[in-house]
């Protein structure tokens, strides 16, 4: 893939601009060993990224940190602590919306402190990205992994990508600024890890040379006025007109919340080129047990695949699901063709993932859903208890 | 900014709404010395609104929107409440943020616009009701105040949470009976302009919109501090005549008798605040 027609053009961090391909899948990548805290960094760092605002929460405090690091060496524009989420996630809109490109992070309780943003994100067709380090959600107080508040997050209107380790996080962040920017997109998408396990974790991972960058967003792409007075018409507002009381507000309203998630549906072609896919497969194609499983979760899926294989002879095999809005129905249901039983293991209490699986295959595939192993408030789910679940599961 | 972005494409002229041709036709656009004194004779911005016949505020936006010493790249950020129906209707950008949230989302998008256009001037103005700024929004105000936002904050106090049907509000005076305040309210009216003043504001004003020319001084005053300085911020008083029970008549006198007592004219200006005012006199700006 060619580069941008100018070479010798550059960042405002002095980065040679290249095209979203060539940073992706091009560029000659070396190994590095990091956590997932700091490839955020290593992203950001070629993103071309305008704006963060950060709040400390663990266990994202640490890749806010390193953001705060970029903006002192010249390669974030604006840079600094809000006073709390509900606050970042307001300034970060302010950020987005005046045309700067722009990333957040935020963890378990801090996304629910933050919550009537999201849908006004959306609503606002702000392309941002907020970097979710999924988290337990208090009461009683826990900082430990957990995903419950991804659930929440699913009719927010925002995308929400799925990451399973520190390599796809830093693939995820520079892919999810090119999908969410594109015009007939343009929404916001919030890309999930499970925090802990990869927050934290340090891992192999792929990097391709810090000295070049995604080309700068554009904000005169936008499909909605960017609020910098630079463009016409002159006279705007941000929001769809429906501080009125008539038929028109209320068929403006309704229009602009369907079209909220047509955009998202819109992003389906871009996702599956620079995610390779929305979906990804592991273990034996014609498997009649499969797990459907995102983040770490399927991580543990493979393993358990490979123990099934291994000590019982058992074929399986992992669909995991890379984005769950746009939710990845055809993927999944091609994929689960030949399936007996489908497992959906989650690290969370209410099985939001198991929702959308049912949701998704309903009248669409014979196999029997299994909601579980799900574990909750820190458990780990290590692959011997997947494996025991499905020798109880399919012996009864 | 080029003025030519708010020149209407002439093969449309025709067929867009009138108000909007006497408007571009008849605005005060491009000139810093524009005034209260041009509202007689032009368009400020501003056709029509949705408020109450007869509602102060819509006096307060018009004056206002007539003082804005740059409109043509001045952002404003209000947020939900009576403000909130004014502002579809305005000729600038506008943002509606969430309740309580316009200081944060002002100061994202000042943020950026320095850091996009760091040689020109863009001013960003937050006007929002009592109840976001000080009771759902206090936090953010007062956050902004502490980072020392280059952000001009404008209040509309009208001692009460008008647009949901008239509860009592931080800014409620003591014993006041509304709803939610069936025996009376139970605190003192919060000193907002003195929170201000602690919090780090350069320039501070409380004051009725009963004078017109003084809301114009105060306007330009708080936006040219907030522009080279830091935070301004500006109290109005623009009672509800509606949840008070006067006629839609009755504001300007409300306002007059106000004047001289809770809402007794007040200004303070920080020492680098004196200079910018002295500075802007001098170029017969202000």
């Amino acid at each position: 893939m060619e580069t941008i027609k100018n070479k010798s053009q550059t960042n405002r961090a002095g980065q040679k601009i290249v095209s979203p391909d060539y940073l992706l899948f091009e560029a000659p990548r070396t190994k590095h060993f990091m956590t997932g805290s700091e490839v955020t960094k290593e992203a950001v760092k070629r993103a071309s990224v305008d704006a963060s605002v950060s709040y400390p929460i663990t266990p994202q405090s640490e890749a806010a940190h390193l953001i705060g690091e970029l903006w002192a060496e010249g390669y974030v524009g604006v840079y600094f602590r809000g006073e709390n989420e509900f606050g970042v996630m307001s300034e970060v809109v302010g950020c987005s919306i005046a045309g700067g490109r722009t990333i957040t992070t935020t963890s378990g309780p801090g996304t629910l402190r933050a919550f009537e943003n999201f849908p006004m994100w959306a609503g606002t067709r702000a392309p941002m990205q907020l970097v979710l380090m999924a988290r337990g959600v208090n009461s009683p107080l826990t900082i430990q992994p957990d995903n419950l508040e991804v659930g929440f997050l699913l009719d927010t209107g925002c995308m929400i990508w799925y990451a399973e380790n520190v390599q796809e996080l830093f693939d995820m962040i520079l892919a999810g600024f090119v999908v969410a920017e594109q015009p007939d997109v343009h929404v916001p998408v919030i890309t999930a890890v499970d925090g802990f396990f990869v927050s934290h974790t340090r891992e192999a991972v792929y990097l391709p040379p810090d000295d070049i960058a995604l080309p700068p967003y554009d904000p005169y792409k936008s499909p909605m006025p960017v609020i910098d007075n630079e463009i016409p018409p002159g006279r705007f507002l941000r929001d769809p007109f429906v501080m009125k009381s008539n038929y028109t507000s209320y068929a403006t309203h309704a229009s602009w919340q369907w079209e909220v998630r047509s955009a998202i549906e819109r992003s389906r072609p871009y996702a599956k080129h620079y995610l390779k896919g929305l979906t990804e497969e592991f273990g034996d194609k014609d498997a009649e047990i499969v797990f459907v499983a995102a983040g770490t979760a399927a991580a543990q899926s493979k393993e358990a695949v490979r123990l099934l294989e291994a000590e019982e002879g058992i074929k399986a095999k992992v669909v995991k699901l890379k984005t769950i809005r746009p939710f990845p129905y055809k993927e999944l249901e091609e994929a689960v063709k030949n399936a007996k039983y489908i497992f959906v293991p989650e690290f969370n209490v209410v099985g939001w993932l198991e929702r959308e699986v049912r949701k998704a295959l309903y009248k669409k595939s014979n196999a029997e859903i299994i909601g579980t192993p799900r574990v909750a408030g820190g458990m780990t789910m290590p692959k011997e208890a997947i494996v025991k679940e499905v020798l109880e599961f399919i012996r009864k | 900014m080029s003025m030519k972005i708010y020149q209407l494409n002439e093969e449309f002229r025709n067929i867009v709404p009138q108000e909007i041709v006497a408007l571009q036709e008849n605005a005060t656009w491009g000139n810093p010395k524009r005034g209260v004194m041009d509202l007689p004779v032009s368009k400020e911005l501003l056709e029509e609104h949705s408020l109450c016949a007869g509602c102060p505020e819509s006096a307060a936006l018009r004056y206002i929107l007539a003082s804005l010493p740059n409109p043509e790249d001045t952002i404003i950020v209000n947020s939900t409440g009576c403000t909130s129906l004014m502002f579809p209707h305005i000729a600038l950008h506008t943002v509606h943020s969430l309740f309580g949230n316009q200081n944060s989302v002002a100061t994202g998008i000042k943020r950026t616009l320095e850091w996009r256009f760091p040689d020109k001037t863009k001013d960003v103005v937050v006007l929002a009701g009592d109840g976001a700024t000080v009771d759902i929004g206090l936090d953010y105000t007062l956050q902004s105040f502490f980072r020392q936002e280059k952000i001009t904050t404008i209040c509309f106090d009208n001692e009460v949470y008008a647009n949901t049907g008239g509860q009592e509000s931080g800014l409620t005076p003591k014993g006041h009976v509304f709803k939610m305040a069936p025996k009376g309210k139970q605190f003192e009216k919060v000193p907002m302009w003195q929170l201000a003043i602690d919090s780090g504001c350069h320039y501070v004003a409380r004051l009725t919109v009963s004078s017109p020319k003084r809301v114009e001084k105060v306007i330009k005053e708080a936006i040219y501090v907030a522009r080279e300085v830091g935070p301004t911020y500006v109290h109005l008083y623009t009672p509800c005549i509606l949840e008070i029970g006067l006629n839609s008549d009755d504001g300007l006198e409300e306002m007059r008798g106000r004047d001289k007592e809770r809402f007794k004219f007040f200004e303070y200006k920080s020492p680098e605040a004196e200079e910018v005012i002295k500075k802007y006199k001098e170029e017969g700006l202000l």
